[in-house]
Formats: C-alpha cells, structure tokens, sequence
C-alpha cells in the first residue's frame, strides 16, 4: 500500500488532503467530524477580532443542471472570539495529536498585534501557521487580507515579523489577485515564508438577478464583490501554482487550492508542485465523506505507477510546463473521426467549421424518418491536409476516443518560435518555411 | 345497450384509469433532460420530424429559461405542436433519429421537453403568431382537422382570408375525436384550435360541404380550396351478423369516449376488438379502462404483421388484453334477439409474402371457433371519401386517395390543393401538419406570388 503522508515543512501529515480555511473549518466540532471522515489536516477558519457577517453570503453558478461549477462569497473571517477558537484548537490536537491543524491568521497590520497572536496560536498547539494575506472582500476594506497580499513590501514586512516570534513553520496563503501571483511569493519568501499556500479566491461579482437587478448574493437589495472558488477555478490555480513552482525566488513547499473536489483534481496539484492539497467548496457542496475517494483514488493511482509515496509524485510535471518560445513548431498532429464510434452529432464540423479553421466536411442529412427506414447518421470527415491540429474537434465530441488527435512525422527537426528567430538572424534570407523545414539557403 | 354490460366504474376510478399517461415534465425533470441534448448540427431529429421543427434551438431555448421563445420555435415549424407533443410516435420519428441512440444511451425525450415548452404558452392564451396584412385572396379548407388547422394558420400569417368548413361540432377532426383519452383530452385541442381561431381563421363548425354548403359555391366565392377532409367511416367486415347491435366501429367508439364524459361510455363485459392497427389498441385499453372485464384482440395476422407501434402493443399487454394471432372473424353470432352473442374466427397460416412484403394469412379449413363476446368494434382501415372527392371535376384519384404534386400539394384540378389522411391513406398528425405547411405555401406560390396582392386587399367580400 503506497504512502499518503507527506512532510510539510517537518510537519508529518497522515496524507496530504487539508481543509482548506473557511466555513467547513469554522469549529472543533466540524474539524473533528472531518478528521473522523479521514482528512489528514485542516486549517482553521481564519482567526481574527471577531466580525460580524452578512445574510446571504453566497452566491454560485450551475452549468446547466450541474450546481454550484463556481461559488462566490462574501463572508467574513472567524466570527468568534479568539480564545474559543484557540481553546479548540487545544482540544483537537489532544484528540487527533496526528492530524495536521493549521491556524490560519489575520490581525491589523501592527507588529505587537501579530506577535501576541503567533504566540497565543502556538501555545495553543497549532502545528503549522497560515497567514491569510488573500481574503479579497470586506477584510481588504479594513486594510488586512488582500491588502496585504497585493503589496509585495507589507507581505515581506509582516511575514517577517511573524517570523521573528514564530516557532512553527510558517505558510503565506496568497491572492491571485495580483499581476504575478509568482512575484508575490517570491515577495514572501523574502520575508521569511516557510511555504506558500495558493491561491486564495479570486475577486468576483457571481451573478445577477434578472428581475429585482441586484447582485448575487444579495444582502437586502445590494451586494458586494466577492470570493470566486469551486470548480470553475480549478484551471486559473493550476497555472498560478505552476508558475509559483517554476520561480527561482521561491523553491519552498507549496499547498494547493482552487477547485479541487476529487483525487484526480488533487493529484494535477501535486503533479504542479503542491505538497498538500487544501478542499473548500467541494466539501461545502458535499460534506466531509468526500475524502474517502481522494484517499482511496490517490492510492490506487499511485499503486498503478508503481510509486511508493505520494512525495515522489510532488512536481513531476513542473519541468513539463515550457515558455510557449520553447514548443516546437514542427509538431503536428492531425484529427481522425472513427467513423464506427462516430454517432453523427456534427459538433466536430461545426466547431470546425465556425470556430477554427474549416477543416472538416460532411454532407448535408437528407430528410425522413425510421418509419421509412431512413438513417440519418452522418460521419463528417477531416480534410487532413488543412487540419492544423488545434484540438477542438476532439474537445466537443461527446463519445470518449471518437476523434484522436494522431502525430504525423514531419521529418523536420525540432524548431521552436525561439530556435526560429536565432536561425532568422542567421539567415535573414530564408523565408520561415524554409527554416521550419531546416533549410539554412534560399530556394528560389 | 350490449348484452352484459360491464359495471360502471366510479368517476374517480375512471379518472385514474385515464388520466394522462405521460405527464408533464416538472421544471428540475426538464432541465435535466434537456441538458442531455448535445445541440447537434444538422440535427437529425429536425430531418426525421415531417414539420421540420428545430428541436435542439426549442431545448436551448428551455435551458435558457426563455420558454415562450421556445414555444415558438415549436409553434411557428408545427401550429399543432401541443398535439404532436402528446401524440407522435416520436420513438419512430424524432427520438427515433437522436444520436444518444448511436451511443447505445436513452434518446432526448423530445417530445416531452416539446409538451413542457408548449402546454404554459398554449395555457396562457398568448397569442404568438400575426396575420399579415390582408392579400386580397380568399381560401377555403374543407375538413376541421391538422391539415386543414395547419394550412390555415400558415396561410393567416400570409394574409390570406381562410374558412374552414368542419361538419363537426367541434374543430380539429381526429386530433378531438380520435385520439385515446389517456393521451388527450378533446378540451386540449380546444386550446390549440383557438390560438388557430386567434390568427383569425374562421371555422365554420356543423357545415357539411355538399349538404349546407355547394361546392360550386365555394369555387366561385374561393380563390382556392384545400381538401382536408381526411377519411370516411371504418371499413366493413363483409361478415354475416356485422349489423347486429353490441357490433360497432372503432372510430365512433373512441368519438363517445372523447365527446362524451366517460361515465357515460357504455362497454360489455366481454369484447372482442378487430384489427392490428394503433386504433386497435386506443380501442381495446379504452374498453379495458372502461370497466371491460374480458377483452380480445383479435388480428388475422402475426404480431410481426401488426402495424401498432410497439410501445403501443405494450400499453394494451399492460392492460391485459388478450391477443387471438392469425384468427380471421367470419361471422357474428346473434343471441336470437339481434345482439351479439359470440364472434366466430377461423385460425390462418402464413402465406406468401405480399407486394409489401408482409406475410399474408391462409385460413385453416375446420378450425374454427368462438369467442363469446357481448360486443365487437371494427378497428380495421377506413374508407374513403370517394363519393365526395367525385363531385370535383377533373380530381384525380390513385385507390381513393386525392393526388397531389409533393411539393405544392397541389391536385389535378388548379384551384384545389389537398393534404392530410384524403392524401395519404392515414397518416400521424405530424403528416398532416406538414401536408398543410407545404399546401399553404403551394397556393401562395399559385396565387400572391405568381400574380401578386389584389388591388381591394382588405377589402371584404
């Protein structure tokens, strides 16, 4: 049986699937509910001055009778006072001592503020610290959260001074709503983070009521910008993880956030770069249960690897993620429709055909029904010498392994848009075909 | 009244056993079926519909939550898409050609989704469609049935001034009184008939043409004439003891059902039901809701031969009717005071292929025997309106049906256009709204398109 725990900053957790801060992490007695269920961590619903909170809080986006794709909210931090949450804090590590619990922190901006808190958290047996420098509304307005985070200097200064009490490691969760999310870990680190968690929810106003005009969530006729997460999302983090992984200025552990909801979800974090892996919308939507297939999917696919432990998995694929100067623009795939899987929806001809670049046929259907014995199915077919391998067709099929995306040998050699500009320096001459084909002299 | 009359069931029994056997979507039961819809392109579902209706825009209009859009799409291809939506055999026709089935998934239930966008919108009374103005011309349909409805809505939208001459008391010929009232009710296509009504069509209801009408009348006060006048009545058996009284048709018995409440159908204990045609089926799971305690159909042929749809043959094995396969009735057996008493059938054999390819029946000498049944409906073919259709000069006829030019549905004779059951024999509603859509565009391309508007447009005559 693979090993699920990891090594978090020295921190030993039993697998690396973490409740991430939020409503799900609000109280003991959820986080013990959720430790019971087989979560490896949690970190607490951020812990602050008590606020007061609005009705409603959230609001979120269906594909069509699929709920909640993306969720927007607007809640606050902890609405409870510090000493309860610490007090709980002390009671689940004395009866979950393996289980990872993180504190997730945020005070005003004021150095004797933070100490007194690191200190109390600690003392209280937190294992790891979380400094929320990311949470996008209604904090931001009070100066903390992402006004912090979106200011590379306040987030090295306050790490630091976090830093120069903190006894356990130290984890800055941060925004994506920055221009370089990369920077701002690197901005980070400077100050002494001892890993990066990422990425909080992005700024968000979710929807619109049609009729009454005001925004959703709407708290009695108005609404305010909000925090965007849940599944929509999964894409944008992926990347912005990815990018932290890759800085140079970085190179310090990474916990993952942003749409995951299953094993699969969980290992492309890891893959990216991500140590653990922190769940919020999904377990809102679902409940804690959820855990049991991360668990369970993550063993058996590493047992299918033939991996011994999750930590082998851990960026995997970061040296996979190249400046787009690097891909080689001699690559070429094109589609091919099996015509025996084909069910003759005609989706491929016209994405194709309106949406990229007109490489695929089919004839028009001829009217009439079964009673005539008519068959309506039509195969489109590829034009395979215009296909530009763009993908789409594949993407909008709905039958699995209908349209493959297939290589075809160029016999041209690797030429990157990179490798291409330094040949053009070498051979002003050439036109770009003929560099692509390798040529360094002018046909004419 | 038969001999042995079945108990009448109570009005709330007889609620249940009729009540609609494909109830409305709910809102959440929709847009999980529609979203099953993948919008193909060139859908085939649009092809195998005779109306065309644009069946993957209608679900996305549904999905988008702008059902009286959606409505529209449905209405403005089929102005009798409500009655389609309960009736089509859509398992042959729409949902028949959806790609899911290639995928060995479950079709989009279109027809459904179509009930679910139509019924609110037909409901409200909204009125979708406009006349255009007035053209000048006048046309006459003859038949208050789906060609004749269909026709004369399109034919509105042109401008034209259109009559409908129905010898029926009430409009929208089997589409009210031939259909199984499990699957519609008469007061449903009352609704669709007055959004006909609300585009300005006049029906004029109780006008038989030839007996309260002329046809030379019609011709000289009409620019055209479209004949929707469908079939005549059920087909005789030729059999001793056919005029014996518990022995009657199939088509006036499903009329009773749907003119009348359904307390006040009276059914026997024991009926036997001829034929192996859908009628067949709304007539023998009719007689058994009614309170029939026995009930056989009985068909010359095999099951394979039948010409029922299969979901239909299902209805009636859950109804638990009893099927008598390669019987042929030869008479019927009177009780000594002129009713029915038995049905006496000889068994068949398969035979040689026919022309169309069905096998054909072979009676067995000696083998007959009896069913003793109080009643007998005749679901077999109808006639046709010959004598009628002969009273128009010139009017071509191929085995008693009206011939036209597929595309314009236009006669031999210039100044009448046809469509519906008097074209084809007997077809679907769909057929018949189809028929009507091209007939309408036939004469406006005869009349407004070829010699443009008149100058008294809108003008009455």
């Amino acid at each position: 049986m693979p090993d699920l725990s990891i090594d978090f900053c020295g921190v030993r957790s039993p697998n690396p699937f973490w409740l991430a801060s939020g409503p799900p992490t609000n109280t003991a007695y959820q986080i013990m509910r959720a430790f019971d269920a087989g979560w490896g961590g949690a970190v607490w619903k951020t812990i602050g001055e008590p606020i007061i909170n609005t009705a409603s809080r959230y609001g979120s986006i269906d594909l069509k009778n699929e709920r909640m794709m993306g969720l927007n909210n607007i809640e606050l931090i902890s609405d409870r006072p510090i000493d309860v949450n610490l007090r709980e804090i002390a009671e689940v590590k004395k009866r979950f001592p393996k289980n990872t619990v993180v504190a997730s922190l945020m005070v005003e901006s004021k150095r004797e503020t933070w100490h007194d808190i690191v200190r109390r958290t600690e003392d209280a047996g937190a294992d790891l610290l979380e400094l929320n420098f990311g949470c996008p509304h209604g904090m931001s307005e009070r100066g903390m959260g992402a006004a912090v985070g979106q200011v590379p200097e306040y987030a090295t200064m306050i790490t630091g001074w976090v830093k120069e009490v903190a006894r356990t490691p130290v984890i800055v969760k941060l925004t994506p709503n920055v221009t370089d999310i990369a920077h701002m870990a690197a901005a980070a680190r400077a100050g002494g983070a001892d890993a990066v968690s990422l990425v909080n929810t992005f700024n968000s106003l979710v929807s619109v009521d049609l009729d009454t005009y005001a925004p959703r969530p709407s708290v009695g006729g108005l609404g305010s910008h909000g925090g965007y997460c849940g599944p929509a999302v999964k894409p944008i983090a992926l990347h912005m993880v990815s990018a932290v992984a890759k800085h140079p200025k970085v190179k310090i552990p990474i916990s993952g956030i942003g749409g995951i909801g299953n094993w699969r979800d969980a290992v492309e974090f890891i893959l990216l770069g991500s140590t653990s892996v922190q769940v919020c919308t999904a377990a809102m939507h679902y409940g804690f249960r959820i855990v049991r297939d991360m668990i369970e999917g993550l063993e058996n696919y590493l047992e299918d690897k033939g991996m011994s432990s999750v930590m082998e998995l851990v960026g995997k694929s970061v040296p996979r993620i190249e400046d787009w100067g690097n891909l080689d623009l001699n690559y070429k795939i094109i589609a091919k429709i099996d015509a025996g899987k084909c069910i003759g929806c005609n989706l491929c001809y016209i994405a194709c055909e309106d949406g990229a670049h007109q490489c695929i046929r089919v004839e028009e259907r001829p009217r009439g029904d079964l009673r005539h014995g008519v068959d309506l199915k039509h195969v489109p077919h590829v034009l395979e010498d215009e296909c530009v391998g763009c993908n789409l067709c594949a993407l909008v099929c709905p039958v699995p392994d209908c349209i493959t995306m297939v290589q075809v040998d160029t016999g041209r050699p690797h030429m990157s848009w990179k490798q291409l500009q330094e040949a053009r320096g070498k051979s002003s001459q050439c036109s770009a075909e003929e560099l692509l084909a390798g040529s360094t002299k002018p046909h004419h | 009244m038969p001999n042995n009359p079945a108990a009448r069931l109570s009005p709330e029994q007889l609620e249940k056993n009729f009540e609609d056997i494909n109830p409305p979507l709910t809102p959440a039961q929709a847009l999980e079926e529609g979203s099953r819809c993948l919008f193909c392109h060139d859908a085939p579902c649009i092809k195998a519909c005779p109306t065309e209706i644009d069946v993957p825009q209608f679900i996305r209009q549904i999905l988008t939550g702008n059902r009286r859009g959606s409505a529209r799409t449905i209405l403005g291809a089929n102005i009798l898409g409500q009655s389609c939506a309960r009736v089509c055999p859509t398992s042959v026709l729409c949902e028949g050609a959806c790609v899911l089935n290639a995928q060995g998934r479950k079709p989009v239930e279109i027809g459904k989704l179509q009930r679910y966008a139509v019924d609110p919108v037909i409901a409200s009374g909204i009125q979708l469609f406009k006349a255009g103005a007035a053209n000048g011309y006048r046309v006459a349909l003859i038949g208050g049935g789906p060609a004749s409805l269909s026709c004369a809505a399109e034919l509105r939208k042109r401008g034209y001034e259109t009559v409908i001459f129905d010898a029926n008391p009430r409009a929208g010929g089997l589409d009210t009184y031939g259909i199984a009232a499990y699957k519609m009710r008469a007061q449903d296509v009352e609704k669709e008939v007055a959004m006909v009504r609300g585009l300005g069509v006049e029906i004029r209801n109780e006008t038989l043409v030839g007996r309260d009408i002329s046809i030379a009348q019609l011709e000289q006060d009409f620019d055209a004439i479209f004949l929707g006048i469908g079939l005549g009545a059920t087909d005789d058996l030729q059999i001793p003891g056919e005029e014996l009284r518990g022995c009657r048709d199939a088509l006036s018995f499903i009329e009773e059902t749907k003119s009348k409440t359904l307390g006040e159908v009276q059914v026997a204990k024991r009926i036997a039901v001829i034929g192996g045609g859908n009628t067949a089926i709304d007539v023998v799971t009719a007689a058994r809701r009614l309170g029939a305690q026995e009930v056989y159909m009985v068909y010359r042929r095999g099951p394979e031969e039948m010409s029922a749809f299969d979901y239909e043959y299902e209805l009636a094995k859950k109804d638990m009717v009893v099927f008598w396969w390669q019987a042929l009735p030869v008479r019927v057996i009177d009780d000594g005071h002129g009713r029915v008493a038995a049905l006496e059938c000889v068994r068949t054999e398969r035979g040689a292929k026919d022309a169309r390819g069905r096998n054909s029946f072979v009676p067995v000498p000696g083998s007959e025997f009896q069913l003793e049944v109080d009643m007998v409906i005749k679901a077999l073919g109808q006639k046709r309106k010959t004598d009628f259709l002969r009273q128009i000069a010139a009017l071509e006829l191929k085995n008693g049906c009206v011939v036209v030019d597929a595309g314009t549905m236009r006669t031999s004779h210039p100044k009448y256009f046809a469509g519906g059951d008097c074209v084809n024999g007997g077809g679907e509603v769909v057929d018949s709204v189809a028929h009507g859509k091209k007939a309408a565009a036939g004469i406006h391309k005869a009349l407004e398109a070829t010699a443009g508007k008149r100058a008294h447009a809108g003008s009455k005559h």
